[in-house]
């Protein structure tokens, strides 16, 4: 019998093109997303040395960073001449190279991480690249799926490979029920928490336990999607059940007898008994709380009970000194109860929360309320399929109806690279991934949390315990929108 | 890529740790396609005051505006360097503004990578080392520091003595300024010969079998 080999291992052996000597492996990229944002250069790059495409077939390109999210009309005429002359710029490049390539209204348009996985083309076992940093969305899917720069991005194109020196193993295994309240954003961030935001450089995390096992792909790709925000190369999650019935009859997925085949193996690719890996840490899901950041870093988080930590609390120098500069940057005191907090603005979407589970779990919550007074509080669907769904389902009707916006899909107030932006000084509920200075707009102020955590805000106009919620409305609420075909 | 080897030089300090890298470059910037000109931008939010909408002016108390520091080639900051983003306009513009070689106890992954794509020298000292430097700088914004990538050296006139590790082969492309893909291609037959085999494995194909 062969070693016991990690899930991780097997991805990582299946795609090794040579080892050279005193070179870091060589490793086949069977799937590169691009986006407007990060490829321009790449392909300037390729025209200059007049390098073709080598792989056209292992490309799909998509809009997502740039585009407004306000109409449609503005999307078709992006006011803003440099962010319309990169949208252009990658329509050009895909005609010129031969991609596809899902336009602003295309029904498959949506954020890059939201559109591999509808489409079917992110699959078990598989090597996915992006020129983003949360491209470990993928690995939800146990593909192995990293981020990466530009000059990579054109070393794909050109080779379909990419030199890679090996990371180390990091098994994270939570196990347990989840709490009442308690979503897969609360976990990743608990772990960062606990790891910090370099805790796993240098590290593929492989996510186990019965509280993995239990999420939907929804909730695992929200877990993966923020391994990089513990600073992880990859995080990932072996195929089960769960996956295939997800990708099932997709439009890029295997079919007929072709589909059994692949599933027969991708069951090959779970961690075998008795692997071991470099690191291994154990959490009991019965524990965690929902959290919420208080400053800036996304490993800058209380629990939703707890209060702004104060500089004793800080585990190092480092720390004390970023603490301290938090506080300034967010505008709070140590001490602080994080449901006093209170905020300016909801942003419900992103590569990160916004899917369709996001958006009922926050419907479900806002159902027969509105938001309260002063509140701006707008629902960013991940995907045009996200959008579609959700208006089949009458949830933008239940938000609209709650005084949300309801927008086109697109990485929005994630990054404000488009006019979705915070003004300095707002203070914002976010389900995106990133609390860094500046990160939503310069000054803007904005807290992590799970879309039930921000719907609740959004209601209340402070951070509220969603496990005290008037859980008998919660309930009533989503009894009747299964009720009505939707699903949690 | 330019060559690079020795750099001899005195050093910015930026006494912080987890310097991500929306820091480095905010998203504002990341809209043009352009692969040059990001050196005006570098730490833009930071460097510059514009709280008056329309005017922008130089911070004078951040570190890259000071008089005393300009020409530096070399930076100085605490742990996790580069975290965040993977925007290799933040290894653009740290080159572009012309720093060869950035110091501190660690990095983040990809802009580790970016960054020996553009020529700069990533050294990882420990936490002492780095704070040795760094109190040097800040006590004199003329003292000189030699990193050397041959020797994997970092040295000043005050008696400081490190050797850094750095990956073979980083090295290698750095001291001769080669770009990765004409490397790969070297090793065109091993890839042609596994892609033939690959291209059966179709359930790592993104789209419907290409038989």
């Amino acid at each position: 019998m062969s070693t016991p080999k990690t899930l991780f291992e097997k991805v990582w052996q299946q795609h090794l093109v040579a080892e050279p000597a005193g070179e870091p492996p060589l490793l086949y990229i069977d799937l590169q997303l691009v986006h407007e944002v990060t490829s321009p250069q790449a392909f300037e790059g390729l025209r200059i040395a007049g390098r073709k495409l080598r792989r056209p077939d292992r490309h799909i390109a998509t809009v997502d960073h740039n585009v407004p999210t306000t109409s449609v009309e503005d999307r078709l005429h992006i006011v803003d001449q440099i962010a319309s002359k990169q949208v252009q710029a990658l329509r050009t490049n895909c005609a010129d190279f031969g991609i596809e390539f899902f336009d602003v209204q295309d029904a498959s348009q949506g954020i890059v991480h939201m559109i591999g996985p509808e489409l079917g083309a992110t699959k078990p076992g598989m090597t996915i690249v992006c020129g983003d940093s949360h491209t470990s969305t993928h690995g939800a899917f146990g593909a192995m799926a990293f981020g990466i720069g530009t000059s990579e991005v054109e070393h794909v194109m050109a080779t379909q490979t990419l030199p890679q020196s090996k990371p180390k193993t990091f098994r994270i295994t939570v196990d347990g029920e989840l709490p009442f309240g308690v979503t897969a954003k609360d976990i990743i961030l608990d772990i960062i928490g606990k790891i910090g935001t370099d805790g796993a450089t240098g590290y593929a995390i492989e996510y186990a336990g019965s509280a993995i096992r239990a999420l939907s792909m929804e909730g695992r790709m929200t877990v993966c999607n923020m391994s990089i925000e513990a600073g992880a190369r990859a995080g990932m999650i072996a195929p089960d059940e769960t996956t295939f019935e997800y990708l099932k009859g997709r439009r890029f997925s295997p079919q007929g007898d072709a589909w059994e085949q692949a599933v027969a193996h991708w069951r090959t690719l779970p961690t075998d008994e008795g692997a071991t890996f470099d690191r291994e840490m154990h959490i009991d899901a019965a524990t965690l709380a929902p959290a919420v950041t208080w400053g800036t870093s996304p490993g800058m988080h209380a629990t939703i009970d707890g209060k702004v930590p104060s500089l004793d609390d800080a585990r190092s120098d480092a720390d004390r000194k970023s603490f301290a500069k938090a506080y300034e940057y967010m505008d709070l005191q140590p001490g602080m109860p994080m449901e006093q907090i209170t905020i300016d603005t909801v942003f419900l979407g992103s590569c990160t929360n916004g899917r369709i589970e996001d958006l009922r779990a926050a419907a479900a919550v806002v159902k027969g309320h509105h938001i309260a007074a002063k509140i701006r509080a707008m629902v960013v669907p991940g995907s045009q399929q996200v959008k579609r769904q959700a208006e089949e389902e009458g949830l933008d009707a239940i938000f609209k109806t709650a005084g949300f916006e309801w927008r086109e899909p697109g990485c929005s107030m994630c990054l404000g690279m488009n006019p979705d932006i915070l003004q300095p000084g707002e203070r914002c509920a976010s389900t995106s991934n990133r609390n860094f200075e500046g990160r939503q707009g310069r000054g803007g102020r904005t807290h992590l949390v799970s879309p039930e955590m921000a719907a609740a805000a959004a209601i209340t106009g402070h951070f509220t315990d969603i496990r005290k919620w008037k859980s008998a409305e919660l309930n009533l609420a989503t009894k009747q929108m299964l009720a009505e075909g939707g699903s949690l | 890529m330019v060559p690079i080897n020795e750099i001899k030089s005195k050093a910015m300090p930026l006494p912080l740790p987890n310097i991500d890298t929306d820091q480095i470059i905010p998203k504002q910037f990341l809209k043009r396609i352009e692969r040059t000109g990001y050196g005006d931008f570098l730490f833009y939010d930071w460097r510059y005051n514009l709280d008056v909408p329309d005017s922008v002016t130089p911070n004078a108390d951040f570190v890259l505006n000071k008089p005393e520091y300009q020409g530096a080639q070399i930076l100085i900051a605490e742990r996790n360097f580069g975290c965040g983003s993977s925007r290799e306009h933040a290894a653009w513009a740290i080159n572009q503004f012309g720093f060869l070689a950035v110091i501190a106890p660690t990095f983040a992954d990809i802009f580790f990578s970016n960054a020996g794509k553009n020529g700069i020298i990533l050294v990882r000292l420990d936490d002492e080392q780095v704070k040795t430097l760094m109190d040097r700088s800040i006590k004199n914004p003329d003292h000189i520091i030699t990193v050397n990538l041959e020797h994997q050296t970092v040295t000043d006139d005050a008696g400081f003595k490190a050797t850094f590790e750095i990956d073979p082969f980083r090295k290698f492309c750095l001291l001769n300024g080669y770009d990765d893909i004409g490397l790969t291609l070297r090793h065109i037959e091993d890839l042609d010969k596994f892609e033939e085999k690959h291209n059966n494995e179709f359930w790592s194909a993104p789209k419907l079998a290409t038989k």
